[in-house]
């Protein structure tokens, strides 16, 4: 559908406009969303195309969304979010974090125009959300599954880029594997890709060489899944559930789910009651879900796991509890502390016991 | 059998006349395409072509960006377009161009919080270092060691990508990102930016440099012996050893200039258009520039048409993908297309195709 369409409708006739006079207020609301991968990589932009499916689906003609996929970040990427409003779009959605001064140029340049932005922190004007999940709760219970799954004790883990969120989760799997297997090792390699099946696919396969078990994976693609199936090791879906790899190699997963905020955040706008925030959620509010734990999972695990995910989601338990350690031995939590948000947002060191370092 | 016959006198006015037959049959192949997918194939190459210069919605933001765009493929093509001509090829100017960007933003960040008006012209040089010193090492080594630089180059931007990925997360990172990548912005810091020269026309820094880089290029193939020695290298090898030509001399030269030149476009994008230095800071002006050269038909005023016209592809192309909800890919063939087209009219100008029965052995 294009994005230039003006419709006179029934209610502008009857309202005894001039026809011809065809007026903005009659036309959807419309949102657009910029993606620097491909919706078809069947993880991180798949998951935030489902959302947008969804958004269309729930508001039906008083929505229309428009797509840009493989936008470079940077001047490419204001160029194209310019010409989405331009075209008519009232709300941007941009979903990679690379986007930040881009969106923030562009919404300095019209006030108007809501702004979303996925894994941000640049919020430079009040017309600019960011929004983010915590998907450190979903690595801690992926981590509790690996723990009990593991005959190894060595666990793989395919990491994109040394940011907080990936080294959140690098922290929260190892925290919890260990908590049920004290004997458990991390192999961590860096991919410097968030998406690029044939390096994932070598470092799941160098990592099953050094003894691997069990990968989890901090990059898109189904690769790893592929490689983990011919060794007989296991692996977790990673932003999508992956089921096509159920119930072995996949045996969880942490399911991204954009489309309720997308919904949300696309009604306050229409309302106008939409509000600059940082929205940070998980488990609890459903941002992101566990996927079903398959059956190659025993009974046992299976339940304990999901008593995690519920403690989590409850708020009864928080992922990082202490007593824990930095890497290097400094105290970070006392028993029973808690991180601030803050802080935690911004993790930049790696808990005791694992061995990996900051990049390669 | 076919076979492929060169023609003695390869004609002049085909010459000229296959880069815009390549781009009237991209149009009808594109349109085919277009149309397959279920989109109406006029309105796609109208909105592909035209509305980004002449649609009253979009054109006078759209019109700009062109020299945005068009800027760093056209100085990065130039410099390319000289080795190209003598047989030398330089496959690595993206990782010069990453590498250039990264040793002027360094230089750039090394004095922060200066505001000095030395600031930008230091890092110009020190962007054109950059990429000079990253094209040196295949040119070294292809003089010293006969290895080929088409491979070396191309695996060196791999290379650089590791190094920019590293930069970005950390010896560049900002020290108020609060852990996330990326550098300072250095285009909102008076002294570090490549600010836009004339308000509303897109023209920035390394708009000029390209210009003067088309003139430059111009002057030096016609006017001056090194552009003799270039084209008598790269259309009689043999013969430009026998007129004095020094081949290493001409391989280190070729790498030298267009390495800088991508160094110099890498800087005046990580100052400019770009803000910053990322992980994903380079988006393939570097291989783009190879189709804008040979578009350009290796010639200065072809290349900056050619340019041109790769830019508004790219913007035509994302008006299409927002417009009619044509998919990336199918805008990515589409450019895939004119380079393919130009290549096969090139052969078709360049050879007469001959049936030939095939003998017993």
């Amino acid at each position: 559908m294009k994005l230039t369409r003006r419709v006179l409708t029934a209610t502008a006739l009857a309202t005894g406009l001039v026809a011809g006079s065809a007026i903005a207020q009659d036309d959807p609301f419309t949102v657009g969303f910029i993606h620097v991968g491909s919706t078809g990589d069947m993880g991180w932009t798949f998951t935030h195309d489902q959302g947008r499916i969804a958004l269309d689906e729930h508001f039906g003609d008083a929505v229309e969304t428009v797509v840009a996929e493989s936008v470079a970040e940077g001047a490419d990427a204001e160029r194209v979010m310019t010409q989405m409003i331009l075209g008519g779009a009232d709300m941007i959605v941009a979903t990679s974090f690379g986007f930040g001064p881009a969106v923030n140029a562009v919404a300095g340049r019209f006030p108007d125009v809501y702004f979303e932005h996925a894994t941000g922190y640049l919020r430079e004007h009040p017309n600019v959300s960011t929004y983010d999940a915590r998907f450190y709760e979903g690595r801690a219970v992926m981590g509790h599954i690996a723990g009990h799954m593991t005959e190894s004790n060595i666990i793989g883990y395919i990491a994109s880029y040394p940011i907080p969120s990936v080294i959140q989760g690098i922290n929260s799997a190892y925290l919890h594997a260990t908590q049920v297997n004290p004997d458990v090792e991390f192999r961590v390699i860096w991919a410097n890709t968030w998406f690029d099946p044939a390096i994932e696919a070598d470092a799941a396969q160098a990592l099953i060489d050094e003894g691997a078990d069990v990968i989890f994976q901090h990059t898109d693609s189904t690769a790893p899944h592929a490689v983990a199936q011919e060794a007989g090791a296991f692996a977790f879906g990673q932003a999508n559930d992956m089921s096509q790899f159920a119930p072995a190699p996949r045996i969880s997963a942490i399911v991204d789910n954009w489309g309720p905020y997308y919904i949300e955040r696309a009604q306050a706008a229409m309302d106008g009651t939409w509000e600059q925030t940082a929205a940070w959620q998980g488990l609890s509010e459903d941002r992101i879900l566990i996927g079903e734990i398959s059956e190659a999972v025993p009974e046992e695990v299976r339940a304990s796991a999901m008593a995690l995910r519920d403690s989590i989601a409850s708020g009864e338990y928080h992922p990082f509890t202490g007593p824990i350690n930095q890497q290097d031995g400094t105290p970070w939590l006392a028993e029973g502390e808690t991180p601030e948000d803050g802080p935690l947002a911004g993790m930049g060191f790696f808990v005791e016991g694992l061995t990996v370092e900051l990049g390669n | 059998m076919i076979v492929l016959e060169k023609r003695p006198t390869p004609s002049r006015f085909w010459g000229a006349a296959t880069p815009v037959a390549a781009v009237f049959l991209t149009m009808i192949a594109g349109g085919i395409m277009f149309a397959a997918l279920g989109k109406d194939p006029v309105e796609a190459i109208r909105i592909i072509f035209w509305d980004p210069l002449f649609n009253a919605q979009f054109a006078s933001y759209s019109r700009p960006q062109l020299l945005i765009k068009a800027g760093p493929l056209i100085l990065i093509a130039i410099g390319l377009s000289l080795g190209f001509k003598a047989g030398i090829w330089n496959i690595g100017a993206e990782g010069q161009y990453i590498i250039g960007a990264i040793c002027g933003a360094a230089f750039g960040l090394a004095f922060w919080p200066s505001e000095s008006p030395l600031l930008f012209p230091g890092m110009v040089i020190a962007g054109l270092i950059g990429g000079w010193a990253w094209a040196m090492i295949p040119g070294v080594l292809k003089t010293r060691f006969r290895t080929n630089e088409i491979l070396v180059s191309l695996l060196l931007v791999y290379v650089a990508e590791a190094i920019l990925a590293s930069a970005a997360t950390s010896w560049l990172r900002s020290p108020d990102a609060m852990g996330f990548p990326g550098s300072r912005n250095l285009a909102r810091h008076p002294g570090t930016d490549n600010p836009e020269l004339i308000a509303g026309t897109g023209m920035h820094w390394g708009v000029l440099a390209a210009f003067i880089a088309v003139i430059a290029a111009y002057v030096l193939m016609n006017r001056h012996v090194l552009g003799y020695q270039i084209r008598l290298a790269g259309q009689a090898p043999r013969a430009a050893r026998f007129a004095g030509v020094d081949p290493n001399r001409l391989v280190l030269l070729c790498l030298g200039i267009s390495g800088a030149l991508a160094g110099a476009a890498g800087l005046f994008e990580v100052s400019g258009p770009a803000g910053q230095i990322s992980i994903d800071f380079n988006v393939g002006y570097g291989f783009t520039a190879i189709i804008v050269a040979f578009l350009g038909r290796l010639h200065p005023i072809g290349i900056l048409l050619a340019g041109l016209l790769m830019a508004l592809t790219y913007i035509g192309g994302e008006l299409a993908q927002l417009m009619l909800g044509i998919p990336a890919p199918a805008i990515q063939a589409f450019q895939g297309m004119l380079l393919f087209f130009l290549l096969a009219l090139d052969v078709l100008s360049n050879y007469h195709i001959r049936l030939k029965r095939t003998e017993a052995a």
